[in-house]
């Protein structure tokens, strides 16, 4: 046992991989957090609190790794996807059929990103019963509801993708509602002031013409492969850096 | 099948079930905790967490954010093995599905277009919640329940907040998802949807009850007169109630931050007032101009 451990450990590949051997002394503990970048969002001690499920319920974190999965199986998705109005509902098919896997990835995409709605919702509600959101972490709070609605406008994107009647609908009721903006869609109240007609309002801005058609389907993936996610990723940077800077996690105030 | 039984598991239904789950047992142990830590205050004691001292990340934090990583992923790939997302036929712009169903997290909003005209129900409105949730932290001067589970030292914040996220937002939505079938009428999740199925339900204006046209001049007069009414009476009467009772905390606030409480606070209500005014009094529009109806 004990020489398989020295064959695995005392190389020089693993040694360029792990810097350090792990001994349970406070060093390394430390060591064991600044030493990785992925572990090293993290403050290397934290309070208790931020340890109990009962009180943050693991929400956040919770709302992050819907994400990366999300990411992850959009990915592999992307490989089999073209956002075309020919072909996007054929390779839907072939995900069925054809592709290795193919079910299983859809599925965990379309379950992920349902759960993560639910999550991040129940996140924010667990950061308001905390009175979480009072000073100093007013701003950090403000980033959460931007977050929050992005992530409803990935769902938004991502749903219409499959072309199918279900997303197909949803989205044309949907961005309806563009067309009803006060001054700047074309149904709704002061437009006609604007000169604002079906192929120049908001509706037409979101969807890339007067109805939902070819160029919706490209404006959305566009939206939802790449442009919604790195906004995102961006902001979820500036959120988990201020959870840090704003004391951690928070906890009683005396 | 069983109406009920297919309509909780059609696939993409399955989650709103799990919502349900999920927000129901939260609630639960946030308020659990919320009165538990009420009392411990009430008898002299330390909040939870109060007394918390600092501890490494490695292990305690990793260990706790690995288990729940495995059983998150554990819990979706079973979710995913079990249950296969929904893709229907084709595309078809000619063939309009009836009903139309947005995506289920706006159904609350699509539920408002029952009440309110579209640019309301789904710009205005949807625009006042997003700045609404962003102005919290700076409205609320309530210093106290910062870090802890409370309900007594937040009574009405948490009050209000509830009413939004569980009545406005989540029940609206399980309503949509549930109780909303062709047309939009409404069935019972065990009842059979019923595509002949008519309901002619005569709609007045609010003038109308009281016999004045709602399209003339008197009718736009006494709607504008109701609507702004309403505003003002709901911005003023709590100030008048406040000056008298508890002045202090009124100069707490300050005037802007009253006036964008209350005006948030009047249009958060607005929207059970129009809700009775249409099903129980079967009121459309109260007031009617040229150029918008409310
Ligand atoms: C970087 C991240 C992401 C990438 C690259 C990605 C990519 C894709 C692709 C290629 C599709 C079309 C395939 C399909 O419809 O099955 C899709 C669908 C979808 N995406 Fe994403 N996605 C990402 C993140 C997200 C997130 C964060 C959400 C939700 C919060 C989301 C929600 C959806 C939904 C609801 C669909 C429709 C699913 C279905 O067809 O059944 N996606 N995504
Ligand atoms: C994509 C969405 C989001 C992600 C990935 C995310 C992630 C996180 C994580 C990992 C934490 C650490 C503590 C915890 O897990 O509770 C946190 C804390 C926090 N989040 Fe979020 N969050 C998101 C959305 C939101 C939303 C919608 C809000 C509020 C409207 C919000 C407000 C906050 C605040 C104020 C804290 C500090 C809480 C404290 O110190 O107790 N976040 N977030």
């Amino acid at each position: 046992m004990n020489s398989l451990y020295d064959k695995v450990k005392k190389n020089l590949i693993w040694k360029s991989v792990f810097r350090r051997d792990y001994r349970d002394n406070a060093r390394s503990r430390a060591m064991a957090i600044f030493g990785n970048v992925f572990l090293h969002l993290h403050p290397v001690k934290v309070r208790e609190s931020a340890v109990k499920l009962r009180y943050t319920w693991g929400m956040g974190g919770i709302t992050f790794l819907a994400f990366i999965i999300l990411t992850i199986t959009g990915v592999v998705l992307m490989f089999y996807y073209h956002p075309t109005v020919d072909l996007a509902y054929l390779d839907m098919k072939d995900l069925e059929f054809q592709a290795p896997y193919g079910v299983i990835s859809r599925n965990l995409h379309r379950w992920a990103a349902h759960f993560m709605v639910i999550v991040v919702m129940i996140h924010m509600f667990r950061v308001f019963m905390t009175g979480s959101y009072k000073a100093p972490r007013q701003f950090n709070w403000g980033i959460g509801v931007i977050l929050l609605v992005l992530t409803f406008l990935l769902s938004f994107t991502g749903y219409l993708l499959p072309w199918d009647q279900l997303g197909f609908w949803a989205i044309t009721v949907g961005t309806n509602m563009g067309a009803a903006t006060p001054l700047l869609g074309f149904q709704g109240p002061f437009s006609e002031y604007l000169h604002i007609t079906p192929y120049n309002d908001v509706r037409f801005a979101l969807l890339g013409g007067a109805s939902v058609g070819g160029n919706a389907l490209l404006r959305s993936y566009i939206w939802h492969c790449i442009a919604i996610p790195l906004i995102s990723i961006i902001l979820m940077f500036v959120h988990f850096w201020r959870v840090r800077k704003d004391g951690g996690i928070s906890r009683p105030q005396h | 099948m069983n109406p009920f039984i297919e309509i909780i598991t059609q696939p993409d239904n399955i989650a709103i079930v799990i919502m349900i789950v999920m927000v129901t047992f939260f609630t639960l142990w946030g308020f659990q905790q919320a009165f538990q830590n009420d009392k411990l205050k009430a008898s002299g004691y330390a909040v939870d967490g109060e007394l918390d001292k600092d501890v490494d990340t490695f292990k305690p934090l990793v260990r706790i954010e690995l288990i729940i990583s495995l059983v998150v992923m554990l819990f979706l790939t079973i979710w995913s093995i079990w249950v296969d997302a929904p893709l229907e036929e084709i595309a078809n712009p000619t063939i309009t599905p009836n009903p139309a169903k947005a995506p289920w997290y706006f159904l609350g909003l699509q539920e408002l277009l029952v009440y309110f005209d579209p640019w309301l129900a789904g710009v205005v409105l949807p625009t006042l919640i997003v700045v609404g949730l962003l102005a919290i932290p700076y409205i609320d001067i309530n210093p106290k329940g910062n870090g802890y589970y409370t309900f007594e030292e937040r009574k009405y914040a948490i009050v209000i907040f509830a009413f939004g996220f569980f009545i406005l937002w989540l029940l609206l939505i399980v309503i949509g998802v549930f109780d909303r079938g062709p047309g939009w009428l409404w069935y019972w999740p065990w009842e059979e949807w019923d595509h002949q199925r008519v309901v002619f339900e005569p709609t007045r204006d609010l003038t109308q009850v009281i016999g004045i046209e709602s399209r003339s001049i008197p009718g736009f007069i006494i709607g504008a007169i109701v609507v702004i009414g309403y505003y003002v009476a709901g911005m003023l009467l709590p100030l008048r109630h406040w000056r008298k009772n508890n002045p202090e905390l009124l100069a707490q606030l300050g005037m802007i931050r009253y006036n964008l409480i209350m005006f948030l606070f009047v249009t958060m209500m607005s929207v059970p007032i129009k809700m009775v005014l249409r099903l129980v009094f079967l009121v459309k529009y109260v007031w009617i101009t040229p150029w918008f109806n409310v």
